[in-house]
């Protein structure tokens, strides 16, 4: 049974975001990465960008799928963890910590609609 | 992501195991199938290196039988089943009048004069259909859907001879590929094939189903020391592609013609007269306008189904299969494109969802397996 970090957020398109002050990285969960099975591409977005909650901020391809990204908050682009491009795998092997982006988040009261831990879990269960 | 669909899905004899054993359950052709067990990477794997397990009992068995079965298949199948010994199989098409695929199967002689053919599960009642009423000038041969009588395990991979032998009289080694002969697996009676759909050497087994679970069992259990593991869709889609099989539905269909799909080997052409011969014919002399290759995507990603091809801006073919293969490591596919743009080394663009992205053209298969 996964395990889903506490102090985590997490959207119904399977995306969870670990906030630290007015910054959140981005990451998609152990139940999506075992959904789409053996990750070979991520594309991810330039630094700077600017997203919109709930928009496509890159996509995800594994062997057999491609999936869209989406942005669980509004924000800016501030960090690409380029360690994606080499290694997509590591997605598949560590989920929770594979993140993909940090945003800026423009605006912090989005966050406070995203599900808990526990509620996500019953999500996916 | 995916939702379940309203029409209740078919089941082959092994779905309580593919559950009980974790498999990820999709539907597939109206079939509640396994897509893959440990991963579609690491049973591609498997397969080319040790072997896979596959439960392919979802496909469709159409027998022909009578004093005139061979007409009857002659009529029907664009390949030449005189040419086929009792005990020998050959892969064909089913084809409409235009020469295109209503479908691809494997033909085999199991008497001189009754005939098994295997054809894709989700065409099974079309195919029937088909075959019952265009038999019927050949005299005197019946058509029978004998899909529900038989469960079909395919065991693949270099160790599928060493791990299937103890369990059977049939001595495989002297068996040639595409030839199958009668005997039992496990104590249960089986007709073992040295075919399959991975382009690796294997058997495909067929069973009663109620004893499929058995056979499974004794296989696995057989091929441990080996450590053969049990494989899905996933993996048989990645592995066929490898080994440049066509995917009905996907590389070939009602809209294209064997010679397009590069499959002239499978025609009779020496036959007198079949579905689909005329205008066969006719496009083997005018030649083909547009035709399958094979590419390499030469930039980063996946050039799916679907996704559009273009040579110097202009729209000119389109993909029709495309992975990231597990064995090679790179991304590859089927393409028609137009004649001109079909030479091995050709470079065209293919649109991956907005992005053009560079490929090659390169010559099929991809993999071939050592002899």
């Amino acid at each position: 049974m996964a395990s889903y970090p506490a102090g985590y957020k997490y959207t119904k398109d399977h995306e969870w975001l670990e906030l630290s002050g007015d910054r959140g990285k981005v990451g998609i969960t152990d139940y999506a990465q075992q959904q789409l099975g053996d990750v070979v591409y991520v594309e991810l977005p330039e630094l700077g960008a600017k997203l919109k909650q709930g928009q496509s901020f890159g996509t995800i391809e594994s062997v057999k799928a491609v999936s869209e990204l989406y942005a669980p908050v509004s924000g800016e682009v501030v960090e690409v963890n380029a360690a994606l491009k080499d290694k997509p795998e590591i997605v598949n092997a560590d989920p929770h910590g594979s993140w993909m982006i940090v945003v800026k988040l423009t605006n912090a009261g989005e966050s406070d609609g995203l599900l808990d831990a526990s509620r996500y879990q019953d999500l996916v269960k | 992501m995916e939702q379940a669909t309203e029409a209740p899905l078919k089941k082959t004899p092994l779905n309580a195991r593919h559950r009980a054993s974790g498999a990820r359950m999709v539907a597939f052709g109206g079939w509640d199938m396994p897509v893959e067990y440990s991963g579609i990477v690491a049973e591609h794997l498997a397969v080319r290196t040790r072997a896979g397990l596959f439960d392919v009992s979802h496909m469709g068995q159409i027998e022909i039988a009578g004093k005139d079965a061979v007409a009857a298949v002659q009529r029907i199948s664009s390949n030449d089943a005189s040419k086929l010994a009792v005990g020998q199989a050959q892969y064909s098409g089913l084809l409409t009048g235009q020469g295109t695929f209503i479908d691809d199967l494997l033909v085999y002689r199991l008497a001189p004069a009754h005939f098994l053919l295997v054809v894709n599960a989700s065409h099974i009642p079309k195919d029937y259909a088909w075959i019952a009423e265009q038999i019927k000038p050949a005299g005197d041969a019946v058509a029978v859907d004998a899909s529900s009588r038989y469960a079909l395990l395919a065991l693949q991979g270099p160790a599928a001879l060493d791990v299937l032998q103890p369990l059977t009289g049939v001595e495989l080694a002297g068996m040639k590929y595409y030839w199958f002969a009668n005997g039992e697996v496990a104590s249960v009676r089986a007709t073992i094939s040295r075919t399959g759909y991975t382009g690796e050497d294997g058997f495909e087994i067929f069973v009663p189903p109620q004893s499929a679970d058995r056979v499974w069992q004794a296989i696995l259990e057989s091929g441990k020391a080996a450590d053969v593991i049990p494989a899905g869709l996933g993996a048989r889609d990645t592995l066929r592609l490898e080994a440049a099989m066509r995917l009905h539905g996907n590389d070939i269909d009602e809209t294209t013609t064997v010679l397009e799909a590069d499959l002239s080997w499978i025609v009779g052409w020496k036959k007198d007269d079949f579905i689909g011969a005329a205008a066969l014919r006719e496009q083997k002399a005018n030649g083909v306008t547009r035709k399958i290759v094979g590419f390499e995507v030469l930039d980063r990603g996946i050039a799916r189904q679907g996704y559009d091809a273009y040579v110097g801006g202009a729209k000119v073919g389109v993909v029709t299969s495309g992975t990231q293969t597990p064995f090679l490591k790179k991304a590859i596919g089927m393409a028609y494109l137009p004649a001109e743009h079909t030479a091995a080394g050709t470079e065209f663009d293919v649109d991956i969802r907005g992005r053009r992205t560079r490929a090659r053209v390169v010559p099929m298969p991809f993999y071939k397996r050592p002899k």
